[in-house]
């Protein structure tokens, strides 16, 4: 294993957090396959997306936590596991809980906003940053290498031909705006990217006010200066953005002021997005991003877990989600608004010798919004009671699923334009939002429903038996291994109602510990076992 | 009257409608960006007081990259590593060193969908005879050719000193009815492009094409034409400086002298003609500005090459002579602003080595490109890059491959692209906006900022976005850039820091901000991701044996592409 180890911490440690000056920059998406879809339908509702994008990996062990599984997770990740008491209580259940800092995402939770889906991943996933963002910025998999987005191919289905003779009087705005510099793989089309850069915040604050950074008093400098007005200037959709942003306000109390930096930079990010939103901007989709999620070191304070480099971010997050849903329902505009968070992967269960933790697999996703199914969907991760450093967070949703029910039952597509947007691809949806024809309740206490009564023996050497039950129902009985991967499929089909044990060969299967995911239809339950 | 008839016609002068041509693409918007004040005036503080003494200081690399900037369309990795090592004087030398071998001719391009019963597909057209239903492909041939040679350029000062006289000897292919005198006069600037500048100005004058365009042809004893002999004063070699005094009798009396001349149009290409019953016989007396000199009224045959050749001595003998075409180089190569102390310290100390050396361009340009000021650091980064240094420039930069091939239509679509993208951005090869030249290197105030506009930056912008992101399409074919070429020839492409460097040292003039640094650190590790993780990417790409090498050379080729395209779209791009 020469490169893209598992375990970096040796060249991870005093790099905890790099201090990036300018972590955003602002994108227009022009049109899009799924902008035109909109105004293909008419979208009279205005409905907006906008995807927050968690940068570098984040510990979604340590931002929802499987409370039932804190003895576990206490052998697992001693050094950096918040203590029990401090996790933050979430209504309707006890067995799962928020990052003490979540203190805003759990009052949205608490007041029906919060559509929370458990371990959100894919079947093979990559420990790469890039190739693991790759993998959910186009939708693809692993062992695919895809050049288009997830939103770019469902624009360019919409809107062929773009850019030429946009912007058009219906759609006379941008189709999507990016916060932040990332390479904004998500909107790439089949022809081109349909976003239109400004670069950063401070680009979008000289735009709207006509300034320009400062040069020197030299013919060169003389020069960039003439240069950067007119390409401030021939940005074709400034006019717009400017005529938004001076139309448009904020009217919540709660963003952080004052500063700059990450510290401010999602809050800033979004604040800018509610402004052009209540401008008038018919934009349908923006993205903003937050760094320094790859917590490898020192992700908590040694004398308190509870504080330390991943607390703050989870400050910032809730503090920046919460002031824009306080916004926006100031606004009114809180019923044409959604919001889903989405990082490139969770962190590993066991945690590193540098007090941080390595890359993982799934991690949990939020959405959030007054149209979306309050509640939990999925079971808590099971954690081995020996975990090694190898140890995944197996999925139980693939993130397409998430899109695909964006893309349906929020922009309400078609089906069948859903799936050209996935790439041909069929994913069921899950119950995020309201107008999902499952209801989240059915998802809730699954066990009554469906269960893994025993899994014996465990540990296992050459074979183990499962033993579940289940209501009348299509079944699916998977194997992960430790890395997230799926393995094996030991059972899949038609049950009447009754308990069952299915026989699983595992000669050829390396020692470590398996997790067993038992589904019926999109309904959850896990549980682990190990080879010796 | 058959086609031919018309074009003889035409080309003769029977017809002689073609006055000083209205350009067809005046700017529409050059210029409007006037309501902003920001320190993007003009009206800087301080100025320099350099001259043309030679320049002692460090020749590194940022000097190299200066010059080669200022001299060549777009700085290729090889042209740095060519002369490393070398001092400025070694350097100069090269750059003013060309071959004697024209290049080859433009080729017909358009056979495998018209016929040409003179010339077969893939051959030269040069010298076939006039076809009128076969002109215009050959036109654009021509134009496809020339925009071809720019971008392509070999590693010295030949191909900018082309674009500096055809600009400066302007005529437009659009308005020439036959594109091998077109062509016949872009020999012309190739043949001269560093050679003695009485010389090219008198096989310009007597060009058949500039004999078309500027009513040479025109100009006879019973009914003069001043067309040229007032371009010739005002925009070829005298100017209208303050100390520019000719006057309209000079005019006059030098379009006496230029009576006479014709085009030949038997000959395949069309050819100079001299027709000694239109020359005007009587002696041509002109003003004080020319020493009230009196140019012999000559007789026969050879009555108009000895008084061009009087004329000619008569003109480059003036002091303003050599100032004016100092000037206009240094616009060139310099800077757009001349004020007092550039006038003094530069200007004419170098019109009197030029006007010693008999008017020998190699001689006026090496001590311009090794002066002290060419090398203040006052006077770099300071020139907004022209469409062909833009467009032709990236090209050579990035090493965008140019397939020889014998699909010659699609050979020669790949130049058409940079033709069509000079279209957009307000510079086609070939065709100038008028006689004048380009607005960008005479138009006062604006100079060069005419270039810029809401309309022709976003287009460049495109350029650089389609050849590196999204594909260019040329014909059938999608072509790009290969971001790996230029990467792999950085000193250290692996290590992100290094690499952003790299990149910006070697396609931008100036040094950029931190927080500019950070921004396109952001796409090569976002979420301020630790470095090694692009380093990891780096070596995956680039092994083959990588179990995920499929995966990595993806996405290291998607971020690459954005890194530089992002550079790109830098406004400090547009600088030279």
């Amino acid at each position: 294993m020469k490169r893209r180890s598992f375990v970096k911490t040796a060249a991870a440690v005093g790099t905890v957090l790099p201090v990036s000056l300018n972590g955003m920059g602002l994108k227009t998406f022009e049109d899009s396959p799924l902008l035109r879809a909109l105004s293909r339908r008419g979208s009279p509702d205005g409905k907006v997306l906008v995807i927050i994008n968690l940068s570098g990996g984040n510990d979604g062990l340590n931002t929802l936590i499987p409370i039932d599984q804190y003895s576990n997770l206490s052998k697992a990740r001693s050094n950096i596991l918040l203590p029990e008491e401090k996790v933050l209580a979430m209504n309707g259940t006890t067995k799962t809980g928020l990052h003490t800092k979540l203190t805003g995402l759990k009052e949205l939770y608490n007041n029906g906003l919060v559509n929370v889906i458990q371990s959100v991943g894919y079947p093979n996933p990559s420990f790469s940053h890039f190739q693991a963002t790759d993998n959910w910025m186009s939708g693809s998999e692993t062992s695919e290498a895809w050049t288009t987005g997830w939103m770019g191919r469902y624009l360019d289905g919409r809107f062929p031909g773009f850019p030429t003779g946009y912007p058009t009087t219906a759609m006379p705005d941008p189709l999507a705006i990016q916060i932040g510099n990332l390479v904004n793989l998500t909107f790439m089309g089949a022809e081109m990217n349909m976003a239109m850069a400004i670069t950063d915040p401070n680009s979008f604050y000289n735009l709207i006010t006509d300034t320009i950074d400062k040069t020197p008093d030299t013919p060169a400098g003389h020069e960039l200066a003439f240069l950067r007005m007119v390409a401030q200037q021939s940005n074709q959709y400034a006019t717009v953005i400017k005529a938004a942003a001076a139309k448009g306000k904020n009217m919540s109390t709660k963003y952080p002021v004052g500063g700059t930096g990450r510290r401010f930079q999602l809050a800033d990010s979004l604040k800018i997005v509610a402004k052009l939103i209540s401008g008038g901007l018919k934009t349908p989709v923006y993205m903003v991003s937050m760094g320094g999620f790859d917590t490898h070191s020192l992700q908590v304070d040694n004398n308190d877990h509870s504080e330390g480099s991943h607390a703050s971010l989870m400050q910032q997050l809730s503090e920046a989600i919460s002031a824009f849903q306080d916004d926006i329902k100031l606004l009114g505009l809180q019923d044409r608004i959604v919001g889903m968070t989405f990082s490139e992967f969770g962190r590993r269960v066991m945690s590193n010798g540098s007090v941080g933790t390595d890359h993982g697999a799934a991690a949990p996703m939020f959405v959030f919004g007054s149209a979306v199914q309050s509640g939990i969907i999925g079971a808590n991760p099971t954690i081995a009671s020996t975990v090694t450093e190898k140890d995944n967070v197996p999925m139980q949703y693939d993130f397409r699923q998430v899109y695909a029910s964006v893309l349906k039952d929020w922009f309400e597509l078609s089906t069948a334009d859903v799936k050209i947007a996935m790439g041909g691809k069929d994913f069921n949806t899950l119950p995020i939002f309201k107008a999902n024809q499952s209801s989240i309740e059915d998802y809730v206490d699954l066990v009554s429903q469906i269960s893994l009564n025993r899994i014996y023996p465990n540990p296992a050497v050459n074979e183990t038996n499962i033993e579940y039950s289940t209501e009348a129902g299509n079944i699916r009985i998977s194997i992960y291994d430790a890395l997230g991967r799926l393995i094996a499929v030991p059972k899949e089909g038609w049950h009447s109602h009754g308990s069952y044990t299915v026989n699983v060969d595992l000669k050829g299967f390396q020692r470590g510990n398996y997790y067993i995911q038992m589904a019926q239809g999109e309904k959850r339950i896990t549980a682990a076992f190990l080879i010796q | 009257m058959s086609s031919r008839n018309k074009f003889f016609r035409s080309f003769l002068g029977e017809n002689p409608v073609f006055g000083k041509p209205i350009s067809p693409q005046q700017p529409p918007n050059a210029g409007t960006n006037t309501q902003h004040q920001g320190n993007q005036s003009k009206n800087l503080t301080r100025r320099t007081n350099t001259g043309i003494t030679p320049y002692v200081g460090a020749f590194g690399k940022p000097e190299l990259l200066h010059l080669l900037r200022r001299s060549l369309f777009g700085v290729k990795m090889a042209d740095i590593s060519t002369f490393t090592g070398k001092t400025l004087e070694q350097t100069v030398d090269a750059l003013l060193t060309v071959s004697s071998t024209l290049p080859n001719p433009p080729l017909n391009d358009y056979g495998n969908t018209n016929n040409d019963p003179n010339v077969i597909y893939g051959q030269t057209w040069i010298n076939a005879p006039y076809d009128a239903a076969l002109n215009n492909f050959r036109e654009k041939s021509l134009k496809r050719w020339f925009w071809d040679l720019m971008a392509n350029q070999s590693t010295d000062l030949q191909a900018k000193m082309v674009l500096f006289w055809h600009n400066h000897f302007a005529i437009q292919f659009l308005e020439i009815p036959l594109a091998s005198a077109s062509y016949v006069y872009s020999k012309l600037l190739f043949t001269h492009a560093l050679g003695n500048v009485k010389t090219l100005t008198r096989a310009i004058t007597i060009d058949p094409a500039m004999l078309f365009y500027l009513n040479g042809r025109l100009n006879t004893k019973r009914a003069p034409d001043e067309n040229y002999a007032r371009e010739l004063q005002e925009l070829f070699a005298i100017g209208k400086g303050t100390n520019s005094n000719y006057t309209e009798d000079d005019v006059k009396a030098m379009a006496r002298v230029l009576t006479g001349w014709s085009i030949n149009i038997l000959t395949n290409p069309a050819s100079t003609g001299f027709v000694a019953s239109n020359h005007d016989t009587n002696d041509k007396q002109f003003s004080s500005f020319y020493g009230n000199a009196i140019i012999k009224g000559q007789t026969g045959i050879d009555a108009g090459n000895k008084e061009l050749d009087d004329l000619l001595s008569m003109i480059f003998k003036t002091e303003e002579s050599a100032a004016f075409l100092c000037r206009k180089l240094y616009t060139y190569f310099v800077y757009y602003e001349i004020d007092d102390t550039v006038e003094a310290k530069v200007i004419q100390p170098l019109a009197k080595v030029f006007r010693e050396s008999g008017y020998d361009i190699k001689t006026v340009l090496k001590i311009l490109l090794m002066s002290e000021h060419f090398f203040d650091n006052w006077n770099r980064a300071c020139v907004i890059k022209d469409p062909i240094t833009q467009q032709g420039g990236l090209c050579r930069q990035m090493e965008l491959a140019f397939p020889v091939t014998t699909d010659y239509a699609q050979m020669y679509k790949m130049f058409q692209m940079g033709v069509d993208y000079g279209s957009l951005t307000q510079m086609v090869i070939g065709d100038p906006p008028n006689v004048s030249g380009w607005p960008a290197w005479y138009q006062k105030p604006v100079f060069n900022r005419s270039w810029i506009n809401n309309d022709t930056l976003p287009k460049r912008n495109l350029f650089s976005d389609s050849l590196l992101v999204y594909g260019q399409k040329v014909g059938t074919a999608k072509v790009y850039v290969d971001p790996w070429i230029v990467t792999k020839k950085f000193s250290a492409p692996g290590t992100a820091d290094t690499l952003i460097a790299d990149a910006i040292e070697f396609l931008l003039p100036m040094a950029l901000s931190t927080k500019q640094i950070a921004s396109l650190k952001e796409i090569l590790l976002p979420g301020a991701i630790p470095d090694y993780n692009w380093s990891d990417e780096y070596l995956s790409a680039t092994d083959v044996s990588d179990p995920n090498h499929t995966k990595s050379l993806n996405t290291a080729t998607i971020k690459l592409r954005s890194l530089y395209k992002s550079i790109m779209n830098l406004a400090e791009y547009q600088l030279s």
